[in-house]
C-alpha cells in the first residue's frame, strides 16, 4: 500500500451514501424541453451558433467556444431550438443567464461521428483540441476547461497526475457509481491523459476507503499499467484539491501557485470518463452521472442525465414530495448551493441533487455567541483560526483578516459544522472576502484617479515652468540689449539706482488717494455695522448678539477714526 | 415553484453550547463528591446557592437587555460559572459571601463586558478574587478533612450546615483549620521532612495531603472526561501542570526549611487540578491557538508556583489565571498556526500588503 499523509482538521459527518447506491446508474426519460446554459464552465460563456427554429442532432455543436479559456456547448438530444433567452441557472445567487432551449423530437438521433481507436499514435495537441471541442470542463465542481489544465506549457513539465476520486461530501455517490460500473473506460481515459501529459512518472488515483466496491472494480484494470490506487481514511474534506495533493504526495500546494507549478495535474474522475468518451467514442460532453438523493425523494439513485435536463423533471421522476423537503441543494450538504427554482437545468458540474427532509437538514438554529471553544480550529483543514476570523469579520478588520490568511479558507464548512453555537462562519468569511476584494478594487480605482490628477498637476506645472523660462529668456535678452546700448560709467549706475529708489516710493498724490480710499471704505463699514445693529435691536434679538454687533460697530468706528487721522497727517 | 435559498454548509453537527456546558457540569461531579466526602455539606450548599444567585442575576440582565430569557439562560454558561465559583469557595462560608461572589461574577465580570463570549477575564475567578481581597477571614477558613476530625466528631449534618451558612453561627473550632498549602507556608524553620512528620495534614496523607489529594484526583478525573470528549485540547492543562511540576522540581532545594515543597504536593494540593482542567480551559478568556494555549498554560503554572512559593497567598490559581487572561490577546498576536501552503507563521499584527 502506498504511503498517505494526514491533513490537519477535518470532520466525519454521517455519510448517507448507501441509499443512492442500492441500484445501478439509471437513465431517466428525456424531458420534452432541455435548457442548455451557455456558461457552464469557468471562463467566457460560449456563443450560440444556432438560431431559433433550427433543427439540431444529438451531439451537434450549438454554441462556439469564446476564447482560450472557454469550451463549446452541444445539443444533448435531437430536436428544434425553441428559445435562446435568459433562464434561471445553477448558481448560488439564483441568477439568470443565457440558455438555449431544445424541444426534444423523440428521435434522440446522433450526429454521424467517428472516434479515435489508437490515441497513442495521435499527437497530444490533436487530443487536446478534441477535448476542447467536446466541451469538457472540470466535472468536480469548478468547471475549469480541462484542455487548458492539461496544457501547462513546456516550462512546467508534469511528473504527477492525480485523479480525484475522493468524493468526500456526504450523500454524493456519482463518482463511486461511475467507477463501479465503468472502471475499464475510466482507466482508458487515464491512459489518454497520461499520453497527453507525456507519461508522467506518478499516476495516482486518490480514493477514500469508504468505496471498497469502486476500489475492487478499478484494481484489475490498473494492473501493470503504472497507475497507483491510493486509498486513504475517509474524512471530509479530503477531496479538496489542496487536501488531496497533500494526502497522496505529502506536498503542500504553495498559496500563490497552481498544481502545475509543482509538476502536478489534478483531474476529477468524472472528467476522465468524459475524456474517454470524447476521444474514443467521439461523444461530446452532453450527459453526466448525477446523484438524486435525500428523503424527500422516494427513489435515491444515480442517473446518467442529459445536460439541460430541468431539476424538476428529475425530481418528479423520483417521486419528490415538496412538502417534506427543507431545501433543494445542487451539490452536497457541505458545499452545495440551494436552488431557488426547480426549472434550473443540470449542467456539467452538477454531481448531485439533494432533496433532504426537515429531519435530515433542519432549519438553521439561531446563532449563539462565540465562546472561542476552538472546535472550529480543530476542524479546519487549512489550519486557520476560524474563531478569530469570525471576530475580525464582525469588526470588519481587513488587515487582521488578511494576516489570519482569510483567503486560504476553502469554504469547506467544517468549522460551521462543528460550531456548538450554530454560527454561520462560512457566510461571514464569504462576506468578508467580497468586502476586501471590493475595497481593493476601490483602492486601485482611487489610486488611478490620484495618479491621473497628479500627472495633470505636473503637466500644468511643466507648461507654466516653460512659459516662465521663456519670459525669463526674453527679459534677459532685453536687458542684454539695454546694457549693450548704455555706457557703464559710475554716474550712470548711481543715477539708475536713484531712479529705482524713486520708482519704489509713491508720489504724494498717490499716497493721498490711497488714504482717501481707505477712509471711504472704513466709513462704509461703520454704516453697515450700524445698520446691522439697528435691525438686530428692531428684531428683538438676544442680548448676546446685540453685544457682538455693537462691539463690531465700535471696532469699525475706531478703524474709521484711525484712517481719518492718517489722511489728515498726510494732508499736513 | 420556488424554494428557500440558503447558503452552504447545510449540514450541522450535533454539538451545541448547552451540551458542552452540561458536560462541563457533569465533569465537576467527581470533584464535588470528593469535596463533600472530605469536607462536609458546605461545598454542595455553596454550589446550589451560587447557582441560584447566578441564574437570578443573569435573568435580571437578560430582562434589562430585552433578550429572550429562555434562549440565553438555556446556554448554561451562568450555571457553569456559579458551580466553579461554588467549588472554589470554602465550605460553610457565610451565605452572603457566596451571593456577593456569584453576583459579582455574573453582573460585573460577565454581563457588563457584553455577556457570554465577551468577558476578557474568567468570571468565576474575578468573583473569587474579589471575595478573597474583601473577606480574607471567611475566605481562608477551611473545613478540617474528615480523616483528621477527632473521635466522635463529624462534619455538621445538612441542617446544621445550613444553619451555619445562613445564621453565621461560627462552627466549633475543631471543624475548621488551615489548608495544606497554608500550613506548609506557615511552617517556616521546619524542613520538609519535619513538616511531614509533625503536621497531620501531611502525616496521614496517602500521597500528597489529607482530603485535598482526593479532591484533586476528582477534578483530574473530570478533566480527563472532558479531554476525551474533546471539549478542549490537552495543550493548556498539560502545559500548566508540567510547568508547575517543573518549577517545583527546580526549586525543590532537597527539602530544606526554605523549600517551597515537592511537585506531588503542588500538583495535588489546593486548586491545581481544578485550575488546570476547569478554570484555564475557559475558552473565552484564554488564548485561542494550540501554541498560544501552551504558552498560556505554562504562564499560569509559572505564576501559580511563584505566588505559592514567594507570594503572600498560599494558593494562587485565581490570581495566576487573571494575570494570564490579561496577556492572552498578546499571546494570540504571535502564535498563529502555520496555514496550509504557507512557509511561515504570520503575526496577527501584520498589515495587509497594498
Amino acid at each position: 500500500m502506498r504511503k498517505t499523509w494526514v491533513t490537519p482538521g477535518g470532520i466525519h459527518p454521517p455519510e448517507n451514501k448507501q441509499q443512492s447506491l442500492t441500484q445501478s446508474i439509471g437513465e431517466p426519460p428525456i424531458p420534452e424541453k432541455l435548457v442548455v446554459p451557455l456558461g457552464q464552465h469557468m471562463g467566457a460563456p460560449s456563443i450560440a451558433c444556432v438560431k431559433v427554429d433550427d433543427t439540431v442532432l444529438k451531439g451537434q455543436k450549438i454554441a462556439d467556444s469564446a476564447g482560450l479559456v472557454s469550451v463549446p456547448t452541444h445539443a444533448p438530444t435531437s430536436g428544434t431550438i425553441t428559445a435562446i433567452e435568459e433562464r434561471p441557472v445553477a448558481h448560488s445567487s439564483g441568477m439568470m443567464a443565457l440558455c438555449i432551449e431544445i424541444s426534444n423530437d423523440g428521435q434522440d438521433q446522433w450526429l454521424p461521428r467517428e472516434g479515435i481507436s489508437d490515441f497513442e499514435h495521435t499527437s497530444p495537441s490533436a487530443l487536446l483540441s478534441i477535448i476542447t471541442e467536446a466541451g469538457i470542463a472540470g466535472m468536480g465542481g469548478a468547471g475549469f476547461p480541462t484542455a487548458v489544465k492539461l496544457n501547462p506549457g513546456f516550462q512546467r513539465p508534469i511528473d504527477t497526475l492525480i485523479i480525484n476520486a475522493a468524493e468526500c461530501e456526504p450523500y454524493i455517490t456519482a463518482d463511486d457509481a461511475l467507477i463501479r460500473e465503468r472502471a475499464e473506460e475510466i482507466v482508458e481515459g487515464i491512459r489518454i491523459l497520461s499520453h497527453i501529459l507525456g507519461n508522467p512518472d506518478n499516476i495516482l488515483i486518490g480514493i477514500e476507503d469508504n468505496k471498497p466496491e469502486a476500489i475492487a472494480a478499478l484494481r484489475p484494470h490498473i494492473q501493470d499499467t503504472g497507475i497507483h490506487l491510493v486509498s486513504f481514511p475517509t474524512k471530509y474534506p479530503s477531496g479538496g484539491e489542496k487536501q488531496l495533493i497533500y494526502i497522496v504526495t505529502g506536498k503542500e500546494l504553495p498559496n500563490d501557485q497552481i498544481p502545475a507549478d509543482m509538476g502536478m495535474v489534478c483531474v476529477n474522475i468524472g472528467t476522465i470518463y468524459a475524456i474517454k468518451r470524447a476521444v474514443v467514442d467521439a461523444e461530446p460532453l452532453i450527459s453526466r452521472v448525477t446523484t438524486v438523493t435525500g428523503r424527500a425523494c422516494d427513489i435515491n439513485r444515480n442517473y446518467d442525465v442529459l445536460i439541460g435536463t430541468p431539476v424538476k423533471h428529475l425530481l418528479a421522476h423520483n417521486n419528490f414530495d415538496q412538502q417534506a423537503c427543507s431545501r433543494v441543494i445542487m451539490g452536497g450538504p457541505m458545499m452545495g448551493f440551494s436552488l431557488t427554482s426547480e426549472d434550473v437545468p443540470i449542467v456539467k458540474t452538477s454531481n448531485c441533487i439533494l432533496a433532504p427532509s426537515y429531519k435530515e437538514i433542519p432549519e438553521d438554529e439561531p446563532a449563539q455567541p462565540c465562546i472561542r471553544c476552538g472546535m472550529c480550529a480543530e476542524a479546519c483543514p487549512a489550519s486557520l483560526l476560524p474563531q478569530q476570523l469570525l471576530w475580525y469579520s464582525q469588526a470588519k478588520d481587513h488587515d487582521r483578516l488578511q494576516a489570519h490568511n482569510l483567503f486560504d479558507c476553502i469554504e469547506c464548512g467544517a468549522c460551521s459544522y462543528v460550531c456548538p453555537s450554530n454560527i454561520p462562519l462560512v457566510q461571514y468569511y464569504r462576506n468578508s472576502k467580497s468586502e476586501i476584494k471590493k475595497a481593493q478594487q476601490e483602492k486601485i480605482k482611487s489610486d488611478q484617479a490620484r495618479e491621473r490628477f497628479e500627472f495633470h498637476k505636473q503637466r500644468i506645472e511643466q507648461v507654466e515652468q516653460e512659459r516662465e523660462a521663456k519670459r525669463a529668456a526674453r527679459r534677459e535678452a532685453a536687458k542684454q540689449a539695454k546694457t549693450s546700448t548704455t555706457s557703464n560709467s559710475a554716474a550712470d549706475i548711481v543715477a539708475a539706482a536713484q531712479a529705482r529708489a524713486a520708482a519704489k516710493k509713491m508720489s504724494p498724490e498717490q499716497e493721498q488717494a490711497k488714504l482717501e480710499r481707505a477712509v471711504a471704505s472704513a466709513e462704509m463699514r461703520v454704516q453697515k455695522a450700524q445698520q446691522k445693529l439697528d435691525s438686530a435691536v428692531a428684531n428683538n434679538d438676544t442680548e448676546e448678539k446685540i453685544n457682538i454687533l455693537s462691539a463690531a460697530l465700535n471696532g469699525a468706528q475706531q478703524k474709521f477714526d484711525k484712517a481719518k487721522a492718517r489722511l489728515a497727517e498726510q494732508l499736513n | 415553484m420556488a424554494f428557500k435559498q440558503v447558503t452552504s454548509p447545510h449540514a450541522h453537527g450535533a454539538q451545541n453550547t448547552a451540551k458542552v456546558m452540561q458536560l462541563v457540569l457533569w465533569s465537576t461531579l467527581p470533584g464535588l463528591i470528593a469535596l463533600s466526602w472530605h469536607f462536609g455539606w458546605g461545598s454542595l450548599i455553596n454550589v446550589v446557592l451560587a447557582t441560584v444567585t447566578a441564574i437570578a442575576g443573569e435573568a435580571l440582565v437578560i430582562r434589562l437587555r430585552q433578550r429572550s430569557l429562555r434562549f440565553y439562560l438555556g446556554d448554561y454558561s451562568a450555571v457553569v460559572t456559579a458551580v466553579l465559583l461554588g467549588l472554589a469557595l470554602p465550605p460553610l462560608c457565610p451565605w452572603w459571601v457566596v451571593v456577593t461572589g456569584s453576583l459579582f461574577s455574573i453582573l460585573v465580570a460577565k454581563q457588563l463586558f457584553g455577556g457570554l463570549g465577551y468577558n476578557p477575564f474568567n468570571p468565576a475567578m474575578v468573583g473569587y478574587v474579589v471575595l478573597l481581597i474583601s473577606f480574607p477571614v471567611q475566605m481562608t477558613t477551611w473545613a478540617t478533612p474528615l480523616a483528621l476530625l477527632p473521635e466522635a466528631v463529624s462534619h455538621p449534618d445538612i441542617i446544621e450546615s445550613l444553619k451555619i451558612v445562613f445564621t453565621s453561627a461560627m462552627p466549633v473550632d475543631a471543624v475548621t483549620g488551615a489548608t495544606p498549602l497554608d500550613s506548609f507556608k506557615h511552617s517556616q524553620g521546619l524542613t520538609v521532612d519535619q513538616i511531614y512528620q509533625q503536621n497531620a495534614l501531611f502525616k496521614q496523607a496517602t500521597f500528597a495531603s489529607v482530603g485535598w489529594e482526593w479532591v484533586n484526583v476528582g477534578f483530574l478525573a473530570g478533566g480527563l472526561i472532558m479531554l476525551k470528549s474533546r471539549l478542549f485540547t490537552w495543550h493548556g492543562p498539560i502545559a500548566m501542570l508540567a510547568t508547575l511540576a517543573l518549577m517545583s522540581v527546580v526549586f525543590w532545594d532537597s527539602g530544606s526549611s526554605q523549600s517551597p515543597g515537592s511537585a506531588i504536593m503542588h500538583l495535588f494540593s489546593g486548586a491545581s487540578m481544578m485550575g488546570a482542567f476547569f478554570i484555564l480551559t475557559d475558552p473565552v478568556s484564554s488564548a485561542v491557538s494550540n501554541r498560544g494555549r501552551l504558552i498560556y498554560g505554562a504562564l499560569i503554572g509559572f505564576l501559580v508556583y511563584i505566588i505559592r512559593a514567594w507570594g503572600n497567598y498560599p494558593d494562587a490559581v485565581a490570581f495566576a489565571v487573571l494575570l494570564a487572561n490579561f496577556s492572552a490577546p498578546f499571546i494570540d498576536n504571535y502564535t498563529l498556526p502555520r496555514t496550509y501552503g504557507h512557509i511561515d507563521r504570520r503575526r496577527a499584527t501584520e498589515k495587509a500588503e497594498d
